[in-house]
């Protein structure tokens, strides 16, 4: 094949023969914002976007997700293999990832239940970045159903603040409220691809 | 190599030719109020909630531009990143050659059909006819996008391709061509019906086409922000992953994209956070596609470089906030633009891809503007579009030549205006046109006033100018 | 004690089709103590051919423009749309100077350098105002005109749905895009008609050429009539109906 690269790189650096030298980049925009209660702005947000969300105490986390798959009726979750054992309610099968489970295994669960990287308030999103509790993409994709645990610690305010908490190079996923699409007049609807049900555990 | 560009869909008529059409469409029109009169409101409060906006709107612009002004540095910066972790880096200088790259990618996994996420990339380049002439089927998964291909329709906006169409419509389109038809026009029935229509399809698919919104130079990390978690299907399931970039979309570094993930949310659909944003790095063992194929895509773009003032069209993020609150736009509807690209951005980043100053229909497209200036006050990279708009329409004259009979009236014009005494005696002439009027209005002319008088009267020239009067009273 | 020594650009649409709104500034300026003067050599600012695309002509009128306005305090055009392309264009075709640095649109030169909202006017009528695209988006005179608008004696003012879309002007646009841009300007009229207005006022004669020739054809009744002309009306020479 003849040289692309060649010719492209050549073409650009044609194509800035006037040298243009713009502007530095000034970024005198809000990197970080305080706000009064961080973890209030992220519930909030969270649920206005559709998601189920609740405020709870650090010790009361297993108890709350054995509570919120009974209200569901949920019997078989899957789960990252590092989750904290305690998260594990009793009464429900629990399948963990490893070894890796079969799409077709996936796609039939009730759910699956995974911790977050971080979560940014002002946008009511959570981050995913296949670390510690949180497994491959494709865990908390493909059921209809994520049930999702945030720590306090985890919330940052504004997006600049979460992103400098984050590896570009892992495969991350930011997820605000459940799958949505604004295609039909441009009007927002829930429930498309993704999980139709988002359900968020802000522990502090 | 060579050919034509798609970009523009070949025997669309200029464009108002092609806008005459459509404004006789009272449905269209109706739903294209409804949704651009939706999203305007919604968009002005997204980003009221932003007291740095303009500030951030500043910085996404200057990133642009040092993206633009240091490209070549960038690009061979972001192959080598892609590389390093995986990756495998294509060059194509132009639609042929990206469609051909990615024919034989597809072939040599053995596949027949491909997932694919909206992606206007390929939408530019007319991938999905490539695939197809190549015996490749591919399947949109965006559901807007689905919409445009059940329906053998044509785009009609960057995010939202189906937007001309309202949801009875749509229910129509999916009645016919779904094996599971939805059960009502509702939205949430229609999604439900697309949802079901292509989940077989994702977990079976072997290999996914996408776009990028961003990739991060420093780190090869690609972007693709979306909503329905399609993209995430596409992006996470199959074996194969191959994505098809703008040469433009590069950011340097990671903490850029702080600025575009805020702008572009707020900019498209209003949000303050889209549903679901991917990110990855070439491949990652044990989550993902196993083989990860980035083609680099030219198509226009140098070309577009090499413009002073054109070339800040490629700042554009794609998020249609210059569509959403065109008054001509909202008239017209997309697919009098007759490009993937349509409205504001479409009449500036189309004839400058297409690159040939003779093509009529892509010479109509800068003249496609009253200039009102609406689009550059939302635009979140601040893309200058009358600005480029009116160089455009400087290079379309200089193109078409001094023999039109425009070019001739327009160098009368300035004749006359470039001697005062030349203007007055011309004053003079203008005013007999009174002696057309009935109760100081006229209402035909011949052509092209007729143009006017087709719709508007024309005010009597009255019998003293100003300066006649002022020459009289004060001179 | 003497005022500014202003230049009026007239404009070459309103010195043609509209002299009752030039002779309205001046009235209105002279009122607030401005010295006045109306240099004859001036024509157009060259926005009709740089808009269409032909540079090569606007730019010896854009020269032009800088000669003939040197020498004076300030110059005042009452048109957004002119002296939008005088400050935002002319520095591009004939670089800039004192003429395109002191010139100003009515509204600003008002509110901004003489520091007046109340004119003195008295205009007894029910009237809506259109902010015209480029006296908003390229100049940003924002509430400038509505302030002084609301400033004016037995003035109803009416509040325009959707005020800041665009009425489908745009110079040639209009020809070349005829269809389109009646389209917009059907819209802009149901507006204007649904605020029951008897006057609609804007800052551009240009656009109200435009929507007064549709408002024309419709024989709706509503009269158009230039900002200048609603502030230079005064209980003793009130706006006469008659000039448009």
């Amino acid at each position: 094949m003849d040289d692309a690269r060649g010719e492209i790189l050549a073409r650009v650096r044609a194509a800035l023969a006037d040298r243009p030298a713009p502007a530095a980049v000034v970024r005198d925009y809000e990197r970080s914002r305080s706000v009064p209660d961080p973890v209030g702005l992220l519930v909030e947000r969270v649920a206005d976007y559709k998601a189920i969300v609740h405020r709870v105490a650090e010790a009361e986390v297993p108890e709350r997700i054995a509570e919120r798959l009974a209200a569901r009726g949920v019997t078989t979750m899957a789960v990252p293999a590092d989750v904290p054992g305690p998260w594990r309610a009793p009464g429900v099968t629990w399948l963990p990832d490893e070894p890796p489970l079969a799409l077709a295994e996936l796609d039939g669960v009730g759910g699956v239940l995974t911790g977050c990287a971080a979560a940014i308030a002002e946008t009511g999103t959570i981050v995913l970045d296949a670390g510690a509790a949180q497994g491959r993409r494709m865990l908390s994709l493909v059921p209809d159903y994520h049930l999702c645990v945030v720590r306090a610690d985890q919330v940052a305010v504004s997006v600049p603040e979460a992103l400098a908490r984050l590896e570009p190079v892992r495969p991350l996923t930011f997820i605000s409220g459940p799958s949505a699409t604004s295609d039909i007049e441009l009007d927002r609807v829930e429930g498309v691809h993704g999980p139709r049900t988002l359900e968020v555990l802000v522990s502090e | 190599m060579g050919g034509r560009n798609p970009v523009t869909w070949l025997g669309t008529p200029s464009f108002p030719k092609a806008a005459h059409d459509a404004l006789g469409d009272t449905q269209l029109r109706r739903n294209l109020r409804k949704a651009t009169t939706t999203i305007r409101g919604k968009r002005a409060s997204a980003v009221a909630e932003l007291a740095d906006w303009e500030r951030l709107r500043a910085a996404g612009a200057a990133i642009k531009d040092d993206v633009l002004a240091n490209l070549d540095t960038y690009l061979v910066r972001l192959e080598e990143a892609v590389t390093a972790r995986g990756g495998v880096v294509h060059w194509a200088r132009d639609a042929e050659e990206a469609n051909r790259i990615v024919l034989d990618l597809v072939r040599a996994e053995g596949a027949d059909e491909v997932v694919k996420v909206k992606s206007m990339a390929t939408a530019e380049i007319g991938l999905n006819e490539a695939l197809e002439a190549g015996g490749v089927r591919a399947v949109e998964t965006d559901l807007a996008e689905l919409i445009v291909q059940l329906g053998d329709d044509r785009p009609s906006h960057i995010l939202v391709p189906a937007i001309h169409r309202n949801r009875a419509e749509i229910r129509d389109v999916f009645r016919r061509r779904m094996a599971e038809p939805p059960a009502s026009d509702e939205p949430g029935d229609l999604a439900e019906a697309a949802r079901r229509h292509l989940r077989r399809k994702f977990l079976a698919t072997k290999v996914a086409i996408s776009g990028a919104n961003f990739a991060v130079a420093d780190t090869g990390s690609v972007v693709v922000v979306e909503s329905e978690g399609n993209g995430r299907m596409c992006l996470t399931l199959p074996e194969t992953l191959i994505t098809v970039m703008g040469l433009e979309k590069i950011v340097p570094s990671w903490p850029d994209l702080e600025v575009f993930l805020q702008l572009l949310p707020r900019s498209s659909t209003a949000e303050r956070m889209n549903p679901y944003t991917s990110v990855w790095s070439g491949v990652t063992p044990g989550d993902g596609p196993r083989r990860f194929h980035l083609v680099l895509l030219d198509n226009g773009r140098t070309a577009t470089l090499a413009d002073r003032v054109g070339r800040q069209a490629l700042r554009c993020i794609r998020c249609s906030a210059c569509l959403n609150v065109c008054p001509v736009y909202e008239r017209t509807g997309g697919q009098a633009y007759g490009s993937v690209y349509p409205g504001p951005i479409g009449a500036i980043l189309a004839p400058q891809l297409v690159d040939d100053p003779h093509d009529e229909q892509a010479a109509s497209l800068p003249y496609a503007s009253s200039l009102c200036g609406a689009c550059y006050e939302v635009c979140p990279v601040r893309i200058n579009i009358p600005e480029v708009l009116t160089h455009l329409r400087g290079k379309v004259v200089e193109a078409k030549g001094k023999r039109t009979p425009e070019a001739v009236a327009m160098a009368a014009a300035a004749w006359m205006f470039a001697d005062a005494r030349r203007y007055e005696v011309a004053q003079k002439a203008g005013s007999l046109s009174r002696f057309l009027a009935r109760d100081g209005r006229i209402s035909h002319l011949p052509w092209p006033g007729s143009k006017w008088t087709s719709s508007r009267d024309v005010p009597a020239v009255p019998k003293e100018s100003f300066r006649a009067w002022w020459r009289r009273n004060r001179g | 004690m003497t005022g500014p020594r202003v230049a009026l650009f007239a404009t070459c649409i309103t010195d043609t089709v509209y002299p009752e709104t030039a002779k309205a500034v001046l009235r209105l300026l002279e009122r607030l103590g401005c010295e006045v003067d109306f240099p004859l050599a001036q024509t157009c600012c060259g926005q009709m051919h740089f808009n269409t695309g032909y540079h090569d002509h606007a730019r010896p009128l854009a020269q032009a423009y800088a000669e003939v306005f040197a020498g004076y305090d300030y110059v005042v055009a009452p048109s957004g749309s002119c002296a939008g392309m005088v400050r935002e264009i002319h520095p591009g075709l004939a670089g800039t100077g004192p003429a395109v640095e002191r010139t100003y649109e009515l509204s600003e030169f008002l509110v901004d350098v003489l520091g007046v909202t109340d004119v003195g006017a008295y205009f007894p009528h029910r009237v809506t105002y259109h902010p015209t695209c480029h006296s908003l988006r390229m100049l940003g005179v924002g509430d400038r005109p509505l302030a002084l608008l609301r400033a004016v004696r037995g003035l109803e003012l009416v509040e325009l749905p959707q005020a800041e879309q665009c009425c489908g002007f745009g110079g040639t646009f209009a020809l070349k895009n005829a269809e389109t841009s009646t389209a917009m300007l059907a819209d802009k009229m149901r507006c204007v008609q649904d605020t029951g207005a008897q006057v609609l006022t804007a800052g551009d004669n240009s656009c109200l050429m435009h929507i007064g020739g549709g408002l024309s054809r419709l024989r709706t009744g509503v009269r158009t009539v230039h900002l200048a002309e609603v502030l230079a009306s005064t209980e003793e020479e009130p706006w006469a109906a008659a000039t448009r």
